[in-house]
């Protein structure tokens, strides 16, 4: 039998319609995701697991094995969490639920989201749709993948330093990272606790605005979030009369980026100009300079605490021996990948007695001198706009030996990530075959403005998100 | 030379809140092992902290009962070490911005008051509970199996930090008493040492009179009791006395206090010092208290102990008023001055026999208990006694003993006094070779044989005359 529909192609708007007018039973679209998961899961490897339509389903969605499911083992890509089952739902899982969303299955990311390119899982790399030799991007590499080669019509990521919106981008998704604190991070397997963010990843601007109105919103359970001032809304203008775009001078002068990139990301500026949008130049001098560095320094410095509590005491496997500090020892020791372990060490360095106020609390006091100089930038146009990765997808094994090659990865995504700010990445183009992201970064709760922005580009823009090999 | 104690004390006072401190499991004690937890405080990978709005009040409410300051922004902070205790592999506990500075505990003395230095008081999360099963020490290290209670872990911790103002092991006694008494009247902990709900660190040197210098301190620790603290604190005094005087030099170590034997046991010396590595806690946002919630809370403070100690020491004596105060029992013994018992009387009977006889001060009606206090003398001593036992008797009435007469006829009592006297040549002649204090003995003796019916007044007059004779 022929699936019911070319999931391929299904937008989640589409496939709610569907539903909605009785032409497709939950059932069935949740069966052909299921037939496209059976057929391209194994090349990709975009699913560490999957779950069976059960009572009840509805719209499919898959979620990022950072983020905590009832009953559904979330591992967050490492061996130390294998075989953990959670007894708690995230909230956020708790809202899809309640939305009437089905979980589809739990998909691939760098262990505890620390990369770009899903290789640092533990349990192997997912590969890019558009070229099985390539990397999707990371951490969120798995959730990129299934929602571009139809495995999903649409999932959640989590981005710390650019994990939606760099694997979006190379894998010719839409991507959001919101503000910091509108969405909850209850049940979310920690890595930055000050820089975690789930967001959503799907086809369209719309969908990813109507899946972030599903998410967003203050949680009790977890203190950092606020309530939205505003409602979420779907976008439809296709005009753009007005918008001020900013393009930071550090961009222009950023060797790292490819030119293909560049001249994808300047035919997207063009067409806002065509739109009615001013793009003009802004300046974030600091960011660009010292972001990388502060945020390797925050971020590992917090991760280091935050995996303190995998000891293999409560949960998780445990590799016993003689004394109490030898298990933890042995236990972190074979359950963490190199690059927690990296990050471990360089943020445990970074926060000892005699260091601190050279390094984390440096780092903080440069954090706040970015939030300030977005803040002002911000005054002057009303999006920033980049790529949102210097590269498309790269080789498989590229840079996977060169940690710093593949940190600056995130060059693009990382600084308006320190200062708090939603981000989203829209396909703008293809070079050499494969997916650009135009990254637009706006004020705290602007995500309407760039929801508004982002679709009246994507219109303008036209990409088509199916990877060229599986066009007819 | 002359040396004087300098003594430092860190109070941990565990909160009565009905929930824990970052998440809603119960806060009691009594249940199952390991019922009352969740993933919060189980630290569960995703599981975030909330703080208790309560916990935050009471603990303010503390501050200001101690003098304190009340910053606008306290700050929690992790810090950070590995201990199956506990399961985050951090601890969230006020650091650097802690929620109450600056404060002080005032103790009445026949000199004056004596003011000890509040350095802070914050608020944090408690460790689990573990039991190390086998090895020699009951320690982690060499035990067979280690097991861990989570109920406590996360219930909600006042740390209260003075400065070295403490000056012997007396006060340091005095000024807990006197702190515990104001945070069980405040109603936010039971504060009993022995169930660990108050728990005492003293920090400890020794310096010639007259220096104003500060040398090593050590720290000592697992002292349930105010008495094996005071104990505890003049074991180390004289230690370190005895060290300095044989020219050695104190070590900065930690002891523990082995209460069976009244001894110090150093622990072992760390490979390497600790490094909490503590940073803000990202999960949370700043406390940050507005000044009315301050205002409102400060006017919700009862009259503290110390005051009344003040106000009673001018209607009573010192001694007694602190005895009251610090034994909340000075509400009783107003209430039995008020229905016209005599104060002193009240106070020695209040302070004496309803504390001894173990009778709950809140479940005792003072109209009674002023019968007994004004009719004690006139009354047999073993219809007092059960008087008082019987106090906490919610039907209790007087009437019945003080209805009784105690047996005050001399020459019913001479016979029995010339038998006592008789009976005890040993003591009759330590006595008369000025051992006054035998007196009690004597008449305890008569006591015994009439079965409590003697008028103690009258034997007393008796024996004095007799033995004078």
């Amino acid at each position: 039998m022929a699936p019911a529909v070319d999931t391929l192609r299904l937008t989640a708007e589409e496939a709610i319609g569907l539903v909605e007018r009785g032409e497709l039973s939950p059932a069935e679209l949740h069966g052909a995701y299921l037939e496209a998961i059976a057929e391209r899961n194994d090349e990709l490897h975009a699913y560490l697991r999957t779950v069976g339509a059960g009572e009840g389903a509805s719209i499919p969605i898959a979620i990022k094995d950072v983020i905590s499911t009832r009953g559904v083992e979330t591992t967050a890509g490492s061996k130390i969490l294998s075989g953990y089952v959670p007894v708690f739902d995230s909230t956020v899982a708790a809202r899809c639920k309640e939305a009437g969303l089905t979980l589809l299955g739990k998909t691939n990311t760098d262990e505890f989201a620390m990369g770009s390119s899903t290789e640092n899982s533990a349990w192997g790399p997912s590969r890019n749709p558009w070229d099985p030799m390539l990397v999707p991007g990371g951490s969120g590499g798995g959730t990129a993948a299934a929602v571009s080669a139809g495995m999903a019509p649409w999932g959640l990521g989590s981005d710390t330093g650019g994990s939606i919106k760099q694997p979006s981008a190379l894998c010719g998704n839409v991507g959001l990272r919101p503000t910091y604190g509108t969405v909850s991070r209850y049940g979310v397997v920690a890595f930055a606790s000050s820089l975690d963010q789930v967001g959503p990843v799907a086809k369209t601007v719309r969908d990813v605005a109507l899946l972030y109105s599903i998410i967003a919103g203050r949680d009790p359970r977890d203190s950092t979030t606020v309530e939205l001032p505003e409602l979420v809304l779907l976008p439809k203008d296709e005009r753009l009369d007005g918008l001020r775009i900013g393009v930071p001078s550090q961009v222009a002068s950023l060797d790292a980026i490819e030119p293909g990139v560049r001249a994808a990301f300047e035919h997207a500026l063009r067409l806002a100009e065509e739109l009615g949008a001013v793009v003009d130049e802004c300046d974030l001098p600091l960011s660009y300079r010292y972001g990388m560095p502060c945020y390797y320094l925050i971020a590992p410095a917090e991760a280091s605490s935050n995996l303190a509590r995998y000891d293999g005491v409560r949960y998780g496997p445990r590799t016993d021996a003689a004394t109490y500090r030898e298990m933890v020892e042995r236990t972190r020791d074979q359950g963490f990948g190199a690059e927690p372990k990296r990050r471990i060490m360089i943020g445990t360095y970074a926060l000892s007695a005699g260091y601190y106020d050279a390094f984390y609390g440096q780092a903080q006091k440069v954090r706040t001198l970015l939030i300030r100089e977005h803040r002002e930038a911000l005054t002057h146009v009303d999006v920033i706009a980049s790529p949102t990765s210097p590269t498309v997808a790269f080789p498989i094994g590229d840079k996977a030996a060169d940690p710093l090659a593949m940190y600056a990865c995130d060059v693009l995504t990382i600084p308006s990530n320190l200062a708090g700010l939603p981000g989203l990445s829209i396909p703008c183009g293809l070079s050499e075959g494969l997916p650009v992201g135009l990254q637009l970064v706006g004020p705290q709760f602007g995500e309407n403005t760039l929801f508004r922005a982002g679709h009246a580009l994507e219109q303008a823009i036209g990409f088509d998100t199916v990877p060229l090999r599986w066009r007819e | 030379m002359n040396w004087e104690p300098v003594i430092g004390l860190e109070i941990h006072v565990q909160l009565k809140t009905r929930t824990k401190m970052f998440c809603r499991c119960p806060a009691g004690f009594g249940a199952g092992e390991n019922t009352q937890t969740c993933p919060v405080c189980l630290g569960f990978p995703g599981a975030l902290p909330v703080v208790n709005r309560t916990a935050v009040e009471w603990t303010i409410l503390l501050g200001l009962a101690l003098g304190c300051e009340i910053p606008g922004r306290a700050v929690f902070s992790r810090k950070n070490y590995f201990y199956p205790d506990l399961p985050k592999g951090y601890q969230i506990s006020q650091y650097d911005l802690p929620s109450c500075v600056y404060g002080n505990i005032v103790l009445p003395t026949a000199d004056g008051d004596r003011v000890i230095g509040i350095v802070r008081a914050h608020l944090e999360e408690d460790a689990a509970k573990t039991v190390h099963v086998g090895g020699r020490t009951g320690r982690i290290g060499g035990a067979d199996i280690s097991l861990v209670d989570y109920n406590r872990g996360g219930t909600p911790l006042v740390e209260v930090v003075t400065a070295p103002d403490v000056r012997s092991a007396d006060e340091a006694k005095r000024v807990l008493q006197l702190l515990r008494q104001t945070i069980v009247e405040l109603g936010i902990s039971d504060a009993e040492m022995e169930k660990g709900t108050l728990r005492v660190d003293a920090n400890v040197s020794v310096r010639p009179v007259g220096s104003d210098e500060l040398r090593t301190r050590t720290e000592i620790k697992n002292m349930n009791s105010f008495n094996f603290i005071a104990r505890g604190i003049e074991a180390e005094v004289e230690r370190q006395i005895a060290v300095w005087e044989r020219g050695g030099e104190v070590l900065q170590e930690t002891y523990d206090f082995d209460a069976a034997h009244g001894t110090l046991t150093a622990r072992r010396a760390k490979e390497e010092a600790d490094d909490y590595r503590y940073f803000p806690e990202p999960d949370l946002v700043p406390v940050e208290p507005t000044s009315e919630l301050v205002e409102r809370l400060r006017s919700e403070l009862p009259e503290l102990p110390a005051a009344r100690i003040r106000r009673l020491e001018a209607e009573l004596d010192l001694e007694r008023a602190v005895v009251l105060v610090t034994g909340g029992l000075d509400r009783l013994w107003s209430e039995t001055v008020h229905a016209g018992a005599e104060r002193v009387a009240a106070a020695n009977v209040i302070a004496n026999n309803v504390v001894g006889a173990g009778v709950d001060p809140g479940a005792i009606s003072a109209e009674e208990l002023a019968k007994l206090v004004i009719a004690r003398e006139r009354i047999p001593r073993a219809a007092f006694d059960e008087a008082i036992s019987n106090l906490g008797d919610p039907a209790f009435s007087a009437e019945p003993y003080v209805a009784q007469e105690a047996v005050s006829d001399t020459a019913e009592l001479g016979p029995i006094v010339d038998r006592v006297i008789e009976a005890s040549p040993d003591q009759v002649e330590a006595f008369r070779n000025g051992k006054e204090g035998l007196l009690g003995f004597f008449v305890g003796q008569v006591m015994k044989e009439t079965e409590g019916q003697a008028n103690p007044r009258v034997v007393s007059e008796l024996v004095r005359v007799k033995l004078a004779g």
